[in-house]
């Protein structure tokens, strides 16, 4: 991914709680009107300045960190899930509101899920290619437990890598999301599907009412003419 | 008004555990319990949801006195362990080898309640060589079906359920558990626990719970609470269970309560294991180790026999 030079001074951060986890949101670019949040993928972080992608983006763009990633809490002892990220993305809107929402990899399956959650605060989510966008399948594999180095401090957590690369996503609970999202919304379309590749939880979303395939440059030209 | 701290309320055969030890899980601080001779043949148990160790004090001093060293943990975020940031299946699972690691090498007996009952059952799965025997008290969830309703009615419950828990979270971080008196706690945890005496309810209250200025508080991690939603499907616990491989014991009570899967031996017959013995009890709610700690006992007892 490039990033766009002429944005790539230092953002102004702050941090929001989802209960005990301090989560980091990078104010990457101010203006008017209503915030992109910007979602990374599994074991990235906030990126330090705007990518070019979302240079036609009219509005402010944030990101935000998830729980074990970029500045935000390594939590002792794992317990990820997608829902907790969710409430990641919950405790991020309720401190920005209103927003529009743009997830690489695990973050488009967290944008799905949000916007399934908070259909009055997000304004459209764009799942878009990244690491982490797979998961673990529509069903639990073999188990296995495998207890991980506690004095590992610098982020990514590892136990977010192990635990998030094996969350198990069917594809009738991410569908589920899209209606929610669908009656709560008021879009027409509240869920853009930009990603080239399709695991089975996305592949069952693209074939639901409100739910549009575009390329991730219509896709943030939809939501960005929308109130 | 609140009652004192030093307080102590009795209970028939209510034993505290004889040893207490702490167990670190990757940095996080778990307690653990022994009962009975530290030389005993192990029983590995684990406590069910929104419930802690001390809730074998019946129980396990009955395996103990047989011979058998109990060993049981609070859950993170449950009694007297450490509340993480996190929670979540694979934790617990994770929690538990740790434990484990502390007691033996060798395989031993496994013995879970309602929670723990899954969660004993996946680690036999994901661990074989690591257990002897499987016990499982009413702890085998079966498919939960919606009620008829149209999908659109359905979408609105689970969007209920979703946002009445983020909006629990908004707030979780400021919360205290309510405070009360023996009585007051023991009367809230009465409505989840309908069964069970209230004797016993008062007893837990003084095990586990803690005295604060102005008053008792459970010592569960506000954030946690009964319910919930998420991708997981019961079938697939139900599904491990063909392919343990160790003697199996499963103990299911027929009456059903608040807290308990609404399990029926037509769910659970068709996935026991070759030679796995299946015990439905008449007239017993969930907690069976609790409403008839010493007939599931001797179940136990024979079993390990």
């Amino acid at each position: 991914m490039t990033i766009d030079s002429a944005s790539a001074s230092a953002s102004r951060l702050t941090f929001v709680h989802n209960v005990k986890a301090q989560l980091a949101i990078h104010h990457l670019r101010a203006g008017e009107g209503r915030p992109l949040l910007l979602l990374h993928g599994l074991a990235e972080r906030t990126p330090p300045a705007v990518p070019a992608y979302l240079a036609d983006w009219p509005g402010p763009v944030v990101g935000l960190d998830f729980t074990g990633h970029g500045r935000s809490t390594i939590p002792a002892g794992g317990g990820y899930t997608s829902e907790v990220l969710m409430a990641d993305v919950d405790a991020a809107l309720a401190e920005i509101g209103p927003a529009t929402v743009l997830g690489r990899g695990l973050g488009a399956y967290i944008a799905l899920l949000i916007a399934g959650a908070r259909p009055d605060l997000v304004r459209g989510s764009i799942l878009a290619d990244g690491p982490g966008l797979v998961g673990g399948g529509i069903r639990p594999s073999s188990p296995q437990v495998v207890p991980l180095d506690p004095h590992q401090v610098s982020p990514p957590d590892p136990f977010a890598l192990s635990e998030l690369s094996r969350d198990v996503r069917p594809p009738d609970y991410a569908v589920e999301f899209v209606r929610m999202a669908l009656q709560g919304s008021g879009l027409d379309q509240p869920i853009a599907v930009a990603s080239v590749v399709r695991p089975e939880w996305l592949a069952g979303v693209v074939g639901e009412f409100g739910v549009v395939e575009l390329s991730l440059a219509k896709a943030i030209v939809l939501y960005a003419s929308i109130e | 008004m609140t009652d004192s701290a030093d307080e102590t309320v009795t209970y028939p055969g209510a034993r505290r555990p004889d040893r207490t030890r702490w167990v670190s899980s990757s940095g996080l601080q778990l307690a653990v319990y022994e009962w009975g001779p530290e030389d005993g043949a192990p029983i590995f148990m684990a406590h069910g949801g929104f419930d802690f160790a001390g809730t074998f004090d019946v129980f396990a001093p009955m395996l103990a006195d047989a011979g058998y060293r109990c060993v049981s943990w609070d859950a993170r975020g449950h009694g007297d362990s450490e509340h993480p940031v996190l929670y979540n299946w694979g934790a617990d699972m994770r929690d538990a080898l740790v434990v484990l690691d502390t007691v033996s090498t060798d395989p031993v007996a496994f013995l879970g309640h309602s929670k723990g009952g899954g969660v004993m059952l996946e680690l036999a799965d994901a661990c074989p060589h690591r257990v002897s025997h499987l016990i499982n008290l009413d702890g085998l969830p079966s498919k939960h079906n919606w009620p008829d309703v149209s999908d659109r009615e359905r979408t609105r419950m689970v969007q209920g359920e979703v946002q009445g828990w983020l909006d629990h979270r908004r707030t979780a971080g400021e919360k205290q558990r309510r405070p009360g008196t023996i009585d007051e706690l023991a009367e809230r945890r009465g409505r989840m626990n309908p069964r069970l005496e209230l004797d016993w309810l008062r007893y837990l209250v003084t095990i586990g719970a803690r005295h604060d200025d102005d008053g008792w508080r459970w010592k569960i991690d506000p954030v946690l609470r009964p319910g919930g939603f998420g991708p997981w499907r019961p079938e697939w616990s139900m599904h491990r269970v063909p392919g343990i491989g160790a003697p199996f014991l499963g103990v299911l009570g027929l009456e059903l309560e608040v807290m308990g899967w609404g399990t029926e031996p037509d769910d659970v017959i068709p996935y026991l294991p070759s030679g796995a013995r299946f015990v439905p009890l008449e007239d017993v709610g969930h907690f069976v180790h609790i409403e008839q700690p010493r007939l599931v006992a001797d179940l136990v007892l024979e079993f390990l026999a």
